[in-house]
């Protein structure tokens, strides 16, 4: 079984954001980037696929050099090989720029499946996946929390608001993640798996070499733009308790403030 | 013709979602500013005999896609009929609900029509005649207003419980049309559901979420979360620690890389307030913190602090609020 895993590079969840000088992008400078949590959960779910059917697991990734740091890290866990597009020309791109220019990569390597994370944890687009399957005029499923195959077919368990749906599709296709850590407890990378991940090959790639014009996915193509940022409003300072009341009088003053303030009870 | 507004509404069980009123207001908002009329878009079996209720929110016609086939959301089936009734109607926006099933069908159809989608939007304003959306990004450590464009087709997914919904319009019914659409044979489909008949309420839609997290110490201690979080009418939450040590499931985790949510009350009770979870609760209306390290960064944001063992705390509150309950009914 061939695998794609479409693999974004974020910054740490750990990180304080601020607002850049241009008021429409964040500070970069002092960031550590990771791979995406959620992507993180597909080279796991991908590699799993991989012990059962045997075959190989592709990452493909976009951005900058700094990004051949993370798809080294998902080789050093067990994927095969990586691709990196990096080209100035994706600077600016939207969501369905960056779908054309993965789905074009994608093709190239005639996959049986591709997986993702459903979101990535920093601009939170959720639209890789369903874009990507869309181009490449796959079905795709959403937001798996448990994925399986049987080398023609995929299944998944998906939660919706209130309950849970499994669902199944034909291969090829394209399957977004969704879950936590707990659910996919991600391998952590070994010595001889950093070892060996150095020499795995990864190829950098310009839209050039995978048929796309920069002005079909860059920022000239772009539908939808940031046009600026604004922090959340500044909470005013709460009033906390502390050993001034005994454990009712606290109490007592939360239900007051609940109904008074709050106006929840 | 004159463009419209589109809103896509949400079906599901037998009932239109909650979510899908406030995507009509919303989607009435704008129409009323642009000065158009607000269409709807209507899936799903047995929808047909509902669709006229969405006249209550604003919506002047709708367009009923009613099959077995569409009884339950695939993006294969889905999005080739919205697309095609999206095409009859010729919207100048489309507006949807940024749940589960409507990210995804946003994200898919988004992709058809070559539309700039904005996911999980939280305000919308329009300015002669543009529109511009607001989202949080990095899980609401930061906001982004998003444009369009000239000429493209903005797709926009409301985040649930934030916009305002209208009160009903009882009297008021929408004209409804079966749309002519042809349903293309499935690569993927729905095997199994497994709705929570508990009535357990949604974390996203939940109006109050008592959340615990490693100050629980263990499993056994939600038991007094969820008694507590049952007399508020409230969904429970947990922090990634909770989560992580197996104690909660992963569904009920809040957070950066869980679920993001604006309750008008939050109860964080033994959380001591990771960044990534102040990012996917600090849009709550109101904050409550019950912790016993007095330096704890959930205090930071809480409009109300208990420093207090929880353990002594939330049996007495459990009490007080019993108490407030029986002296106003």
């Amino acid at each position: 079984m061939n695998i794609v895993v479409l693999l974004k590079q974020t910054p740490d969840t750990e990180s304080v954001i601020r607002i850049a000088a241009d008021g429409k992008s964040i500070v970069t400078d002092d960031l550590k980037w990771i791979i995406n949590p959620y992507d993180e959960f597909a080279v796991e779910a991908a590699l799993r696929l991989k012990e059962k059917h045997s075959g190989s697991v592709t990452i493909v990734s976009w951005g900058p050099q700094r990004v051949v740091e993370s798809i080294r890290t998902a080789l050093a866990m067990g994927a095969d090989s990586g691709v990196l597009v990096d080209d100035d020309a994706l600077d600016g791109s939207d969501s369905l720029g960056v779908a054309k220019a993965l789905a074009a990569a994608v093709q190239e390597l005639n996959p049986d499946i591709v997986l993702c994370g459903s979101r990535a944890v920093d601009y939170d687009e959720a639209q890789r996946g369903p874009m990507v399957a869309e181009l490449l005029g796959w079905p795709h499923l959403a937001l798996g929390v448990a994925v399986d195959s049987d080398g023609s077919k995929v299944q998944i368990d998906r939660p919706i608001e209130g309950g849970k749906v499994s669902a199944e599709a034909e291969l090829p296709a394209v399957v977004t993640l969704g879950g936590s850590h707990a659910v996919w407890n991600p391998r952590y990378a070994s010595l001889p798996g950093i070892m060996k991940a150095k020499k795995k090959p990864l190829a950098n790639k310009k839209l050039a070499d995978i048929g796309v014009e920069g002005s079909e996915c860059g920022a000239g193509a772009a539908k939808i733009r940031i046009t600026a940022l604004e922090m959340p409003p500044q909470r005013a300072a709460g009033r906390i308790i502390n050993g001034d009341l005994d454990t009712a009088g606290k109490a007592q003053e939360l239900v007051k403030a609940l109904h008074e303030e709050a106006k929840v009870i | 013709m004159s463009k419209c507004v589109c809103m896509i509404a949400e079906f599901r069980g037998g009932n239109f979602r909650r979510v899908s009123f406030e995507v009509a207001s919303e989607g009435k908002r704008i129409a009323d500013s642009l000065g158009v009329s607000l269409c709807g878009i209507a899936v799903g079996l047995g929808v047909a005999d509902k669709a006229a209720e969405l006249g209550r929110y604003g919506v002047d016609k709708v367009y009923v896609a009613d099959d077995p086939a569409l009884e339950n959301y695939v993006a294969d089936t889905y999005v080739p009929v919205v697309a095609e009734i999206v095409k009859k109607c010729d919207p100048a926006v489309i507006i949807l609900s940024a749940s589960v099933d409507g990210k995804d069908l946003g994200a898919r159809l988004a992709g058809r029509l070559q539309a700039g989608l904005a996911q999980d939007c939280t305000e919308v304003v329009c300015e002669n005649g543009a529109i511009k959306a607001k989202r949080p990004i990095f899980a609401g450590k930061c906001f982004a207003w998003c444009e369009w464009a000239e000429g493209a087709l903005p797709v926009i997914s409301c985040r649930p419980n934030v916009m305002d919904c209208f009160a009903p319009m009882e009297d008021k019914k929408a004209e409804t049309e079966a749309a002519e659409v042809s349903i293309p044979a499935p690569r993927s489909k729905v095997t199994g559901v497994d709705l929570d008949t508990s009535g357990k309420v949604e974390l996203t839609e939940a109006e109050i979420i008592v959340s615990g997290g490693r100050g629980m110490k263990g499993p056994e201690n939600y038991a007094m979360i969820e008694e507590l979080a049952g007399l508020l009418g409230a969904a429970v939450g947990a922090s990634r620690a909770a989560v992580d040590s197996g104690w909660r499931p992963h569904s009920d985790q809040v957070g950066q890389t869980g679920k993001v949510v604006n309750p008008n009350l939050y109860i964080a009770v033994g959380i001591s307030g990771a960044i990534q979870h102040l990012a996917g609760m600090g849009s709550s209306k109101f904050i409550v913190a019950v912790n016993k390290d007095p330096e704890a960064p959930i205090f930071s944001k809480a409009d109300f602090g208990i420093v207090e063992d929880l353990f002594n705390f939330i049996p007495v509150f459990k009490e007080e609020v019993e108490k407030h309950k029986s002296t106003c009914s």
